[in-house]
């Protein structure tokens, strides 16, 4: 077994018993260490939820499980790049075997490297995103939804963003990276919806998180990441497929996909 | 996702449908099949559960995020001799496929679950009773041998005078020793298809417990109602069957009842509701007011204390009147609460244990009654006493108010000396069960644990949640 399958940082052992009055229900979030997945983890925790967090940082990660342990919660936390694709089976089978089974998949990891200015291109820095965001969560989704549809349940979250819903001149490859993960998330949900397993899209306007900091520009409706996690987690309660979180960026977003292309072109945002 | 030998991730539920555990499920034909999945088990670090057809209530067949091996393709009935009424039968027959071959040649399985659909392996990892409890004792009592895999991968056979050490630990033994492959037992004789049951009203518990005990010797069979809503000075009525199996000669034409076809439970009820409807009829009386009206009616119709015969398979199979009844209990499914307490103190016990649950507004559905006596296997749940199972519907808004209740209970159960049954509770703690069983039946259950599986190979959401 790899060394990143060795769970770090707890300081429960196993989780409680689910019991028909105790239920708990099984959550793995990738990408766990800070912003919005921190937040995730924190609520889902508070709800009762037995949690596996993962980061490439372990040192984050497992300040956040003590923090959730230390209030009665239970996560454990597992080093792990998502770029390795190759370890993910075997990881998500210890995962699943820890946790005693799996009820939710949360997909969270993300990197933004925009190329420096709009007249600046950048390979490695798109092959980066298109990696992490992108095929990162194609490596985990695709045994977790072999998994989920075998057993006929289950819930996929993945955090995607506005950015995928056009591609603008700023991040080419950021653009790419969310609309490939907007689509693929669709077709897994077209998939698996048959088979009992709700699957969300989440696309997050701007939210004050260190990603932020990236962005040049101004940044309208920027929320806490506190607020988009409440927002999912009801929106996760719901079943529901795609929201916008802040939701104003659906309506937003609605004039932004509709807006011509011979102006678009001609537009620097 | 795959891991050989035909995996297939699956969502498993406990029989009230409260529970549910992924696992990787492994169809298991044969003894080998076993073997084989220990190896993989071990491979990937996996623990293992075996499971039949998933009739406990609570998580004894459930193996979250494991591997859980599905012996219902093990169902061969190997070796029967009607002239002996011994039968030799692969861990995964179930008691309907035995009692079916069994019955027309005029014999019968010694002990039954209130359901068919269990499994001989199931049936001795709970060591299960029946309602002849008191007398015939656990069906353990009536295995002549039984074989098991070892998770090291021994075959080990035994039997009451060969590894007796094992074969009273392994009966009993939640599965957590080896896997049953093959179990010989002894069948009792019958000289009619027919019972012939006593049915009289009990008005108080007073009464119930007394007529059980008193009623008990004369009897084969016996099993209470108890109306878990009544009140004051009505607390813990309700009815009582006694049922006694006819001698020789008292049925003229014992070929005829025997036969199967005298057996096939009603499909209809009042011969027009079919059955696989009920639940469908049942969900709108599923709640307090509901079943309050329910309790009350049925009470009345039992006032009349009468004498009828019935098959064999209609006194037995209660639970399996309605098939998927327990689905009318809704989303949150049923839980059952059933305590084993000695016959001095139950009365005080469950008086204690309904005015509460009346008080919490959370009564009981369905109170079921028993007469018992103790047993020598290691992890028992036999009393000189009786028992009381109280079915429960499990709601979102109940659970946090309910979960009090059940630890109020085992408190009330444990200081009356009380114990509990594997294949029924699912929210007793590991605490609890260290006070009903003590320290020394825990400490050599490990220890066998220990010699039959060094690695720890199995183990199931219960032994976890119980034992560890």
């Amino acid at each position: 077994m790899s060394e990143q399958s060795t769970p770090i940082g707890s300081t429960q052992g196993k989780p409680a018993p689910a019991t028909p009055l105790n239920p708990r229900r099984r959550g793995l979030i990738i990408g766990a260490s800070a912003g919005l997945g921190a937040e995730l983890a924190r609520k889902l925790a508070r709800e009762g939820y037995s949690l596996a967090l993962l980061a490439r940082g372990k040192d984050k990660l497992d300040a956040l499980c003590l923090e959730i342990n230390s209030q009665g919660g239970n996560a454990h936390s597992y080093a792990h790049n998502v770029t390795d694709f190759d370890k993910v089976p075997a990881l998500l089978q210890t995962i699943v075997a820890n946790l005693g089974g799996l009820d939710l998949v949360i997909y969270v990891a993300s990197v933004n490297n925009p190329p420096g200015g709009i007249d600046k291109f950048n390979f490695e820095n798109d092959r980066a995103m298109i990696e992490v965001n992108l095929i990162g969560a194609m490596a985990w989704l695709t045994p977790v939804a072999e998994m989920f549809q075998s057993a006929k349940a289950g819930q996929i979250v993945g955090i995607s963003s506005v950015a995928g819903d056009r591609g603008r001149v700023g991040n080419p490859g950021y653009n790419t990276s969310k609309a490939g993960l907007t689509t693929y998330l669709e077709a897994l949900r077209n998939r698996l919806t048959r088979h009992g397993v709700n699957v969300l899209t989440v696309k997050p306007g701007f939210m004050k998180t260190e990603m932020l900091k990236a962005t040049s520009g101004p940044t309208p409706f920027a929320i806490e990441p506190s607020v988009a996690a409440d927002h999912i987690l009801k929106a996760m309660k719901k079943r529901k497929q795609v929201i916008y979180t802040a939701p104003i960026w659906r309506w937003i977003m609605l004039v932004i996909q509709h807006v011509p292309s011979f102006i678009f072109r001609r537009l620097s945002f | 996702m795959s891991l050989n030998l035909n995996t297939t991730f699956t969502q498993l539920e406990n029989f009230g449908h409260s529970l549910r555990a992924s696992s990787y499920r492994i169809p298991i034909k044969k003894t080998d099949d076993i073997y084989e999945a220990f190896q993989l088990a071990k491979k990937l670090g996996l623990k293992v559960t075996a499971r039949g057809t998933g009739i406990s209530y609570n998580d004894a067949s459930l193996n979250g995020g494991g591997i859980v091996l599905d012996m219902r393709g093990m169902n061969q009935i190997v070796e029967w001799d009607p002239a002996s009424g011994v039968v030799r039968c692969e861990s995964g027959v179930t008691l309907e496929q035995l009692w079916q071959r069994v019955e027309p040649a005029g014999w019968w399985p010694p002990v039954v679950s209130g359901t068919m659909k269990t499994t001989l392996g199931g049936c001795l990892a709970a060591n299960i009773h029946g309602k002849n409890n008191f007398q015939a004792g656990p069906i353990g009592e009536h295995v002549i041998e039984f074989t098991a895999m070892l998770p090291t991968g021994a075959l080990v056979t035994c039997a009451p005078r060969k590894n007796a050490d094992l074969f009273y630990a392994m009966i009993s033994g939640l599965g957590m020793l080896g896997v049953f492959t093959s179990i010989t037992l002894k069948m009792k004789r019958i000289f009619s298809g027919l019972i012939a049951v006593d049915a009289w009203p009990v008005p108080t518990l007073s009464r119930h417990l007394n007529d059980l005990r008193e009623h008990a010797p004369t009897h084969d069979y016996i099993v209470g109602w108890l109306d878990a809503f009544a009140s004051g000075n009505s607390l813990g009525r309700g009815q009582i069957h006694g049922a006694r199996q006819l001698k020789e000669g008292e049925d003229p034409n014992p070929k005829n009842t025997e036969s199967l076809s005298n057996q096939q439970l009603p499909d209809r009820f009042f011969g027009v509701v079919p059955k696989s409807m009920l639940h469908f009829f049942m969900k709108p009386l599923m709640n307090n007011v509901g079943m309050g009206f329910v309790n009350i009616g049925r009470y009345l119709l039992a006032l009349r204390a009468h004498t009828f015969r019935q098959s064999h398979d209609e006194f037995h199979f209660l639970l399996d009147y309605a098939p998927g009844w327990e689905r009318s209990f809704g989303r949150g499914g049923l839980i059952q609460y059933q305590s084993f307490v000695p016959k001095e103190t139950a009365e005080d016990a469950w008086r204690e244990m309904i005015q509460l649950s009346q008080r919490n507004n959370l009564p009981s559905y369905l109170g079921v009654t028993k007469r018992h006596r103790p047993d020598k296997f290691l992890l028992t749940h036999g009393v000189d006493g009786f028992s009381l199972a109280l079915d429960f519907k499990v709601t979102d808004s109940n659970r946090a108010k309910m979960s009090t209740m059940l630890q109020e209970f085992d408190r009330i159960a444990l200081e009356a000396g009380g114990r509990f049954y594997f294949a029924k509770n699912s929210e007793t703690s590991a605490e609890s069960t260290r006070r009903f069983l003590g320290d020394a039946a825990i400490a050599k259950f490990k220890k066998l644990k220990k010699r039959c599986d060094p690695q720890g190979l199995l183990e199931s959401d219960l032994y976890r949640r119980l034992f560890t």
